[in-house]
């Protein structure tokens, strides 16, 4: 009998809830089309805690724990917000489904623990088969032959400049240098999917993202070698590259700070209704950090347009992901957040492509955080501080480099339609090695920036304390000069 | 205060629309203690975010969105939680406008109550005042009452360095008539309390009121105290610190914070620096025990500087 009324009560409410608004598919401050063609299966109509949002004439935005007295009915939530006595439609003993905030949840008998995983791994998106040749059935975004070679020779160059800096570093020319060795579709396939006005927040394995945006070998030979044309004015160690005119954050080392930092980037852009999305990449060990957890959260709280891009390479300077964590990759972890996710052939440059950008239009058009898990392997070692050699087997980086190589595999795809030849090929890496030599050369030559660089932009204005520190320290250059580097000028 | 401090939010938000406010609790609750009141329904659920509990994490959001061009202002429920966020306001609040070469500012504005409340146990009790004050980059001020808090916050809104705004728990409901036109505050300025001759004290947020309950005290007794609310902890105000015990030539600095690496102990060392010669005795400094701060009405009590021993001190560097 008491599920009969409920059953009515609840309809009732549904009715009244439904002239009220129109059904919405899930509540969104901001709108957005729900439906998206590369959704996988229905969406799952998330929990609807608190009123679905009004017009902006109306009164505020409410939201809350539904009281005690609002527990009836399909939307519970519509009833908190209709502001008459509801009937009291909580029938204690109802066995099927229960209303707890966040929403209703059915009643089982049996007790069920939830499995720790799946049982088979999530399955991985690729489009280029391992002799570049696309599977048949495969479904990619297209894209033109000028793109398609462009993201060919920005992934050489990302090579060969990995290559001559690293060999830099070992002369004792830079201090410290990491390659991206292996990851090179990651960095150009994902940077090609994006739009200039896309914010990228990346970790320090991306430099190939800030290549295809127009960072010249120049600009990044100087950031290496700390000269006064740095946009960083030699204050961070190599590899921490930086440029707001090309929308890319400087890097921090700390380990996944910039996650949140790309929520409120997100939450920027929303504000100001741009086209445009922020994008953030993290490696597998990133994904421990508190950071990563509560950046997802905010992201899918705040429904803000982020991409979250995890690199999988399978290891964390000596630490492997068996030892980094239990789950079935990072992919799996977007659902807990409320997250969509998907996980790609990192070493496939097309469906790198393709992913970023379906991501990118599903973050901005429907205002969500998209998770990306590409699959790849660090090839090189985790940077010049580093002998991987110690703690994995030769043969495993060589397999990856020689037959999983994303270069060689994209190449013969490229090739294959016609688009490029070996001739080509070499006049390319011939090119660049030429430039970088040319670029470190000059770089090398340039003065550093002065002292007076010390101590500013530590604040907007240079403060009286910070101003006495360095009259100290010039007057300390001028008594001793024979104890200070000469071609740092004062 | 926590009118004029919303007051203040108000205006600027008025103002700027890039002027966003987040933190726990501040949208529809108003703000644990108010500050936010009323503001989520005046600006909407954008511009005024509650937060999921990652302090970390909302900071480092902050962070992002200032870099992008936005000008948040961070609530530190408590500022002992802000601990949890000290990574994100050490290695990128303060760094990255220097490591970027100046490429991208962080105009954001943290804020929040610290200070010894009335039992609230260690963890609420403290004084992160001193455990931030070496981080380059940020700027710190105290406010004290309800006019420093509007001013201090306009100004802390409007600067182009991360701010780092110290409101006391037990002085939200201090109540004073404010001026109706705008004004503000300047970060880097002391307030002087009351003119004196025979000693300069320099005192900032609650202690500001024990210093002026010893102050009658000693008037009482024939002493003239010039008290001095530094308000600006990072950077010191020298200029008018210095100029003060020209006159004096007697310091005491009273303080809650406890006594290793305390703000008190920071100014002793700078006044040594830069007043040396003109010190007619040692400077004093009263702060409170290097303890976490007790439950216990009475241990609570004992170990915040208390109108007593700040007339006490006073004589004894006036012998």
């Amino acid at each position: 009998m008491a599920a009969l009324w409920l059953a009515r009560a609840s309809s009732q409410l549904a009715r009244r809830a439904a002239r009220r608004h129109p059904p919405l598919r899930r509540p969104s401050r901001h709108g957005g089309e729900p439906a998206s063609p590369w959704l996988l299966g229905p969406a799952a109509q998330p929990p609807v805690l608190g009123s679905p949002p009004l017009p902006a004439a109306e009164r505020a935005f409410r939201r809350g724990f539904c009281s005690v007295r609002s527990f009836a009915g399909e939307s519970s939530a519509a009833a908190a917000s209709d502001e008459e006595e509801p009937e009291n439609g909580f029938a204690g003993g109802d066995q099927q489904a229960l209303d707890f905030p966040g929403g209703k949840v059915s009643l089982v008998a049996e007790m069920n623990f939830l499995p720790e995983s799946h049982g088979e791994r999530i399955s991985c998106y690729r489009v280029l088969d391992d002799d570049g040749r696309t599977i048949s059935g495969s479904r990619f975004q297209e894209v033109s032959k000028e793109v398609a070679l462009k993201m060919y020779s920005e992934m050489v160059t990302l090579q060969i400049m990995d290559n001559i800096f690293y060999e830099a570093q070992r002369q004792g020319r830079i201090s410290f240098y990491l390659t991206s060795n292996g990851e090179e579709a990651i960095n150009i396939a994902s940077a090609a999917a994006l739009s200039a006005d896309d914010i990228v927040l990346p970790q320090y394995r991306e430099p190939g993202v800030l290549l295809w945006r127009g960072f010249t070998l120049q600009e990044f030979a100087n950031q290496c070698f700390g000269n006064n044309m740095d946009y960083g004015k030699g204050r961070q160690m190599p590899i921490h590259y930086g440029s707001n005119r090309l929308n890319y954050f400087t890097v921090s080392s700390p380990i996944a700070t910039q996650l949140p930092q790309a929520v409120g980037a997100a939450y920027s852009l929303k504000m100001d209704k741009k086209d445009a999305c922020a994008i953030t990449y993290f490696g597998d060990g990133g994904t421990s950090e508190g950071d990563f957890h509560a950046a997802l959260n905010f992201a899918a709280v705040m429904e803000a347009p982020v991409i979250f891009f995890c690199r999988n390479n399978g290891w964390a300077i000596s630490t492997p992901t068996t030892e980094q964590f239990r789950s079935d990759g990072v992919v799996v972890r977007g659902q807990a957040y409320g997250i969509r996710g998907i996980r790609v052939d990192g070493n496939d440059a097309l469906a790198v492509y393709s992913a970023v950008h379906a991501a990118r239009e599903m973050a901005i058009t429907e205002g969500r955080p998209i998770l990306v898990e590409a699959l790849t392997y660090r090839v090189g070692h985790h940077s010049t501080s580093d002998d991987s050699t110690k703690y994995r087997p030769v043969d495993e980086i060589e397999h990856w480099r020689t037959a999983r190589d994303p270069i060689s595999r994209y190449r013969k795809w490229v090739q294959g339609n016609d688009w490029w030849s070996d001739s080509e090929e070499s006049e390319l890496r011939n090119r660049v090695r030429k430039e970088l030599l040319q670029a470190i050369q000059v770089a090398e030559r340039m003065p550093k920036p002065p002292v007076t660089e010390l101590f500013t932009d530590v604040y907007d204005q240079i403060p009286s304390n910070l101003r006495e520190q360095e009259q100290l320290l010039r007057d300390t250059i001028m008594k001793h000069p024979s104890d200070y580097p000469t071609d740092v000028p004062v | 205060m926590f009118e004029a401090l919303r007051e203040a939010l108000i205006e600027e938000m008025k103002l700027d629309p890039t002027v966003c406010v987040m933190g726990e609790d501040v949208g529809h609750y108003g703000g644990s203690y108010k500050v936010t009141k009323g503001l989520a329904e005046m600006f909407g659920d954008l511009r005024v975010l509650d937060t999921p509990i990652a302090e970390n994490s909302f900071t480092g959001m902050g962070i992002g969105a200032a870099m992008k061009g936005l000008r948040p202002v961070v609530e530190g429920m408590n500022m002992g939680f802000l601990l949890l966020a000290y990574n994100q306001i050490s290695n990128n609040c303060g760094m990255l406008h220097y490591t970027s070469g100046g490429q991208f500012k962080i105009p954001v504005v943290i804020r929040g109550p610290g200070g010894v409340g009335r039992q609230l146990g260690a963890e609420h009790s403290q004084r992160l005042e001193s455990y931030f004050q070496s981080i380059p980059g940020l700027q710190m001020v105290a406010c004290s009452t309800p006019y420093n808090a509007k001013g201090l916050m306009k100004a802390a809104i409007r600067s182009e360095n991360p701010v780092v705004l110290f409101e006391h728990v037990l002085l939200y409901n201090m109540k004073e008539k404010i001026p109706d036109e705008e004004y503000i505050c300047c970060l880097e300025e002391a307030e002087m309390v009351r003119p004196g001759e025979h000693v300069t004290i320099l005192t900032y947020s609650r202690m500001r009121y024990h210093v002026m309950q010893a102050a009658k005290t000693l008037v009482n007794k024939g002493y003239d105290p010039e008290v001095i609310d530094i308000r600006s902890l990072k950077p010191f105000d020298l200029h008018t610190i210095g100029n003060s015990i020209k006159k004096t030539h007697r310091v005491l600095i009273v303080e809650e914070c406890m006594r290793t690496g305390g703000i008190g102990a920071s100014l002793r060392s700078a006044i040594i620096d830069n007043f040396w010669d003109y010190l007619d005795a040692p400077i004093m400094c009263l702060s409170s025990q290097d303890v976490p701060t007790p439950y216990a009405a009475t241990l609570e009590d004992a170990t915040v500087v208390q109108p007593a021993q700040i007339v006490a001190a006073v004589e004894q560097i006036c012998q």
